[in-house]
């Protein structure tokens, strides 16, 4: 077990973390540590338990086993879990924000809940509505946002009580590209501000792009954890030679492949091959198989998933 | 923009049951601002129907019954009561359907849960909102009143009328709190129908607004654990005189009521929505 972490470090200390259902395991104890200023983020396909995780640390669902603390304050006592619901910021996977007000209404009403004044709530929420680039939209009502909108205005509201710690859960899932960038841009903001931010994804680029550190979870338990590039070096190969051969049946590995190639994963349509020395293994792969498309690519999360689940993350 | 500061505690009174009063008023304000924008819509009925209602049955009715309401203008002895229903109905749209609404379907009540507020707070929140409107729906009535009164009819005799509002107050928070304890219940909007046509339009018809329970027989016995007739009989007290101890018993009756669903209430929302 690791060592008790100090206060005033650690955001949130998970052992054994447990939720279970009537039926269900949601999330199978499961222990991590996040460091305040760090962005730390769960990875992991639809029903591996993150947005149960994140919904414990954020207080909104007692938990059933192990132990939770955050920011200082263990989880379960009614006193306590204010405290902490005071100090974390919540942006959530679906849009609740409030349909019969304006956007700039919805920002008051949650500055009031974390203690502001009248005026205190209107200047914050304007200085929340120019962070995330709104500013125009203010008056305007939540129905006549775009999806990329309402999930940036969801962002300010999360941030309305000037939190400690910024929970994200899915932050991009259904925006388009676009809209994507333009949010990972005011992640990366709040990255240069040293928020502590916590976000669960299930894109691992990103996983990559955002997170100092991350776990990868699946059916309730974490599979893996550590800094993504850290990650993949340990689990998998830098690089990854992909052989693409369609509807016909994979080919086998020949002979003089086999000491470039660690490990080998077959896919429906593709065979990956885990080589460390990319060059030379792209090079023989393509006078192997001259009439296949080959490529090299640097592995991904995705990689690492696959090797430890032997499953793709969006199956 | 400041980032991270935070770290200041949650503040604020807490009421017995953990609830804390300034998160419930957050609740109230979003409410308020939400009825604000929609005044048009929202505050004029509020005129229009009980001139209807005295126009239709009071005039029209009453030129049958006379003044053998027992020797009352028809008019005069239906308006008390039906204020008490205006407060009734006010409070109970907000704890039936609109409840519903944002603990199901906007989720709203999420979105709160993930600020400082805990679940009885926002039950709480809700339920000073629908005394509100019970007292909103209520004084639209008392103003129509004044008006009938001060043409002539005898509706407001007693200067005991200024503590209405008090009354009215009472009736919403009973209302309220029995609404969402229902809400607590079911698992389908639908069912809010068994709610209304079989539990307050009964009470509607059989509180004593329209004849006096006494007179049909066991009225007064059933009357007696209906809310409404207590509400109606405080209300048509306080308008008309003249007031007894009984009237003390009315009182104390809704207050005993709110007491143990106030205690009953807002652990059951938490334990509905905090799984």
């Amino acid at each position: 077990m690791a060592p008790e972490p100090r206060l005033s470090q650690a955001a949130v200390t998970a052992r054994s973390l447990r939720k279970s259902y009537k039926d269900f395991v949601a999330v199978d104890g499961i222990d991590f540590d996040i460091q305040r200023g760090e962005c730390f983020g769960f990875l992991g396909p639809n029903g591996a338990g993150k947005t149960t995780t994140m919904r414990m640390v954020y207080r909104a669902v007692p938990v059933s086993g192990g132990s939770l603390v955050v920011l200082g304050h263990e989880a379960g006592r009614q006193t306590a879990d204010r405290e902490i619901k005071r100090a974390v910021g919540v942006v959530p996977q679906e849009d609740n924000l409030d349909g019969e007000l304006s956007v700039r209404e919805n920002l008051e009403i949650f500055c009031r809940f974390y203690g502001l004044s009248y005026r205190e709530a209107r200047n914050r929420s304007s200085e929340l509505l120019e962070f995330v680039n709104l500013s125009e939209k203010a008056n305007a009502k939540v129905m006549e946002l775009s999806g990329g909108m309402k999930r940036r205005a969801l962002i300010a509201r999360g941030l309305a009580g000037s939190p400690q710690l910024l929970v994200l859960d899915e932050p991009t899932t259904g925006l388009d590209p676009q809209a994507r960038h333009n949010l990972w841009e005011r992640l990366f903001a709040l990255k240069r501000k040293q928020a502590t931010l916590l976000l669960t994804t299930h894109y691992m680029d990103e996983a990559e792009q955002l997170c100092d550190r991350l776990v990868i979870m699946d059916k309730g338990k974490i599979v893996a954890q550590g800094k993504p590039r850290e990650l993949i070096e340990r689990e998998v190969t830098r690089h990854v030679v992909e052989v693409w051969h369609g509807e016909a049946a994979a080919p086998a590995l020949p002979s003089e492949m086999q000491p470039l190639t660690r490990r080998s994963e077959a896919l429906s349509d593709r065979l990956l091959l885990y080589v460390d020395d990319g060059e030379a293994a792209i090079a023989a792969a393509a006078r192997h198989w001259p009439n296949l498309e080959t490529r090299l690519r640097r592995s991904t999360l995705e990689d690492v998933f696959l090797k430890i689940t032997g499953r793709k993350l969006d199956e | 923009m400041r980032l991270p500061r935070g770290g200041e505690s949650v503040s604020g009174m807490n009421l017995p049951g953990d609830i804390n009063l300034s998160m419930a008023l957050c609740v109230w304000r979003r409410n308020f601002t939400v009825y604000r924008h929609t005044w048009v819509t929202n505050i004029l009925p509020n005129f229009f129907e009980p001139v209807l209602f005295l126009v239709g049955m009071g005039l029209g009715l009453g030129v049958y019954v006379g003044g053998n309401m027992r020797g009352q203008d028809y008019v005069a002895f239906i308006a008390p009561g039906l204020m008490a229903s205006a407060a009734m109905n006010g409070a109970s749209f907000e704890a039936s359907w609109n409840m519903y609404i944002k603990m199901y379907f906007s989720k709203l009540y999420d979105a709160y849960l993930a600020t400082p507020a805990q679940m009885q707070d926002i039950a709480f929140g809700e339920l000073l909102w629908g005394t509100t409107r019970a007292l909103i729906y209520g004084a639209g009535f008392l103003v129509v009143l004044l008006g009938f009164t001060l043409a002539g009819r005898p509706i407001l005799t007693s200067w005991w009328t200024l503590l209405v509002p008090l009354a009215l107050a009472l009736i919403g928070a009973i209302f309220s709190l029995m609404g969402q304890w229902y809400t607590t219940l079911i698992n389908t909007i639908d069912l809010y129908s068994y709610y209304w046509t079989l539990f307050l339009t009964p009470m509607f018809l059989f509180s004593g607004i329209f004849f006096p329970v006494s007179d049909i027989p066991g009225g007064t016995t059933i009357a007696w654990f209906t809310p409404l007739f207590h509400g109606v009989e405080l209300v048509r007290g306080l308008c008309q005189g003249p007031l007894e101890l009984r009237h003390l018993g009315h009182t104390g009756y809704m207050l005993a009521v709110c007491a143990l669903l106030l205690w009953a209430v807002p652990r059951r929302m938490r334990k509905r929505m905090v799984k």
